[in-house]
């Protein structure tokens, strides 16, 4: 078996004078859970295009289980793909629907049956082989699609943003099912999703787009701890941002001043002394205290605006001009209003230099 | 009347309905006119079809005075052999111009709806300008290139002729179809290893198969009406049923003339209905 899956080298998509996908080079490892993640024409739904053989790269290579693919046609290529419309055959029966693919390898007639049985126990669907898919529902309908493909036992799965078209509910349950699916086939599966929490929790690794652009690619934990740039600190959850200047680079660490007040957090990639760049702390990594704490990154700031929404409070500050976003765990239980801050009041804001990153473009 | 049924409902419902009767049953003056227009508009597209339909079964031979019911006319039009000739030549055009031109137009359709190429517009309304082209210059225009390449006139020139008017119906019906059709369908067909040939076979040729019937069933009709356009290309011993029809005429309008025009107009409203009754339902889905 090869090393990777799949692998992009350097491929670049350009569409009249659109560049779509832009040098993007990534390498999916076997039985590994993979996410394209990135807001809409960001180039990851031309990207999975491209390995399934729809499009064909301006320049540049993919690779499946370690072979060049070059110009062969999709229906040649070891992978299936889940559509975001699914694409069922509205002529046929689920099964007839299911069957196509091993039809076209010439699959025997009794194996077809079986392995159709078989897949749509998996998919929890063994009642629906004689329906049409119009008279599914949208889950029901999701759910063929993904037999349909797992049933030819691809090397590759892709799956272009396959829960878009449900509900959120529905949604949920079916990226806990599609994970455990995964995990049960063994098959590497692409997913393409405009939807951070969608591929945070469903991923192995995750390659965040953004305009054609691979910017970082990574573990979920990478990906929301260590985010490389700013765009990538800010698509994935919520961060604030100080924007300033960079003053010291110790190792590891660095000082950045904003508005005069300076600050000390992780040095990203491309910190140095002199240049612009922001420190992004996330709401949940910072503290606010009646009085100041130890840590160099502690200022005054005054309560803005105060929200409980159960699981935590949501307060923002003001620091000098920049509003901030804090979000406190409701750790203790308590029906004291005086345990929480009120609009108006002084608070000191803290967190520990580690909670911080600096960050260039 | 049950005592838990609400009192204060009834007494609105009651209150409710005779006001809206009243209104609907108020004859105003305006009323009275439109019904009229509605009753001369249906009387003027209908009257004379209906004549035509039951003075072919009158069994006077000549005049507007009915004898009464016969279905003589019709036995003498099936035992007519120039009229079944004629009735032949119709059926082997229009079956002819039908396949031809929903093979060509179906097919121009999807090079028109997928590839894009310059001047795309321009060859768009290329195609379908016959439909707006007045018959008799398409006609004439015909007349006069069969001459000028010096082809005899006779099945052969109907057909071309017939699939020159009929091709851009079927265009147009099938470009129509095509602007709804899920491309994704197909790229799921080829994901799943079948060749473009075999896509085009079990995926795409069914989908657009009631498609492909209603407009040939357009053809088919247009084909089997056609009068201008034949006229000017049939050529001695070609004649299709319209042409046949017309040259009798000229010596007088027979029982018999109305018997083929009422055969005509039957099949063609079969036609008709059915091509309708098949787009319906497959936009129904």
């Amino acid at each position: 078996m090869a090393e990777y899956a799949v692998e992009l080298r350097d491929v670049t998509k350009v569409f009249g004078d659109v560049v779509a996908v832009d040098h993007v080079s990534m390498a999916v490892r076997p039985g590994e859970f993979f996410a394209m993640l990135g807001p809409s024409g960001c180039g990851k739904t031309t990207s999975l295009r491209m390995i399934a053989g729809f499009e064909r790269p301006t320049s540049g290579e993919i690779y499946i289980d370690g072979k060049p693919m070059g110009n062969t046609p999709p229906f040649r290529r070891n992978v299936n793909t889940v559509f975001q419309s699914y694409a069922l055959f509205p002529h046929l029966t689920v099964e007839q629907n299911i069957s196509f693919g091993l039809e076209m390898k010439g699959v025997p007639r009794d194996e077809i049956k079986r392995r159709v049985r078989e897949v749509l126990e998996l998919v929890r669907l063994p009642q629906m082989a004689n329906r049409y898919p119009r008279q599914m529902s949208g889950g029901q309908q999701q759910r063929v699609a993904l037999a349909r493909a797992l049933v030819n036992r691809p090397k590759v799965l892709l799956l272009d943003e396959p829960l878009g078209a449900l509900d959120a509910k529905l949604r949920k349950e079916m990226q806990i099912e599609l994970k455990n699916l995964q995990r049960e086939v063994g098959i590497t599966f692409i997913f393409v999703t405009h939807d951070q929490e969608e591929a945070l929790t469903m991923s192995d690794r995750i390659a965040v787009f953004s305009k054609g652009r691979v910017l970082q690619i990574g573990t979920p934990l990478e990906i929301y701890e260590r985010p490389a740039n700013r765009f990538v600190a800010d698509f994935i959850g919520e961060t604030n941002f100080l924007d300033g200047v960079v003053k010291e680079v110790n190792g590891e660490m660095a000082v950045i001043e904003v508005n005069g007040r300076r600050f000390v957090g992780r040095a990203g990639e491309g910190v140095r002394p002199g240049v612009r760049a922001s420190l992004s702390v996330r709401p949940e990594k910072l503290q606010l205290l009646d009085q100041p704490s130890g840590s160099p990154n502690c200022y005054e700031v005054t309560v803005s605006s105060i929200a409980y929404v159960g699981s935590d409070t949501r307060v923002i500050v003001r620091l000098g001009d920049q509003m901030i976003d804090v979000w406190e765990q409701n750790s203790i239980s308590t029906l004291d209003p005086n345990y929480f801050f009120g609009p108006g009041e002084q608070a000191w804001l803290s967190f520990p230099p580690e909670n911080g990153l600096i960050l260039v473009d | 009347m049950s005592t838990d049924t609400p009192i204060v409902l009834l007494g609105e419902r009651e209150a409710v309905r005779p006001r809206v009767r009243e209104a609907a049953q108020r004859p105003t003056l305006g009323r009275f006119v439109l019904t009229l227009i509605a009753l001369f508009t249906f009387a003027f597209l209908y009257v004379p079809i209906v004549v035509l339909v039951l003075f072919s079964f009158n069994s006077a031979r000549t005049g507007a005075v009915w004898q009464g019911f016969t279905l003589q006319w019709y036995e003498r039009l099936f035992n007519n052999p120039r009229i079944l000739d004629a009735a032949l030549n119709s059926l082997i055009v229009a079956l002819v111009s039908t396949a031809a031109s929903v093979v060509i137009g179906t097919l121009m359709a999807m090079a028109m709806e997928r590839y894009r190429f310059r001047f795309q517009s321009v060859w768009d309304g290329l195609l379908y300008m016959p439909v707006i082209i007045p018959e008799i210059v398409m006609g004439i225009s015909l007349l006069l290139f069969f001459a000028a390449i010096r082809l005899e006139r006779g099945l052969i020139t109907l057909i071309i002729s017939h699939v020159a008017f009929c091709m851009p119906f079927v265009y147009l019906t099938m470009r129509a179809r095509l602007a709804d059709f899920d491309r994704s369908l197909e790229e799921a067909a080829q994901d799943l290893g079948a060749d473009e040939w075999t896509t085009f076979r079990r995926i795409t040729l069914p989908l657009l198969m009631p498609g492909i019937v209603s407009s040939a069933l357009l053809a088919f009709t247009l084909s089997l009406d056609d009068f201008v356009i034949s006229f000017f290309v049939t050529g001695v011993g070609s004649q299709t049923l319209p042409v046949y029809i017309w040259g009798q005429i000229r010596r007088g309008i027979t029982p018999e003339i109305n018997a083929i025009s009422t055969v005509m107009l039957i099949l063609s409203f079969v036609l008709v209905s059915l091509s309708h009754a098949l787009q319906q339902r497959t936009s129904a889905r």
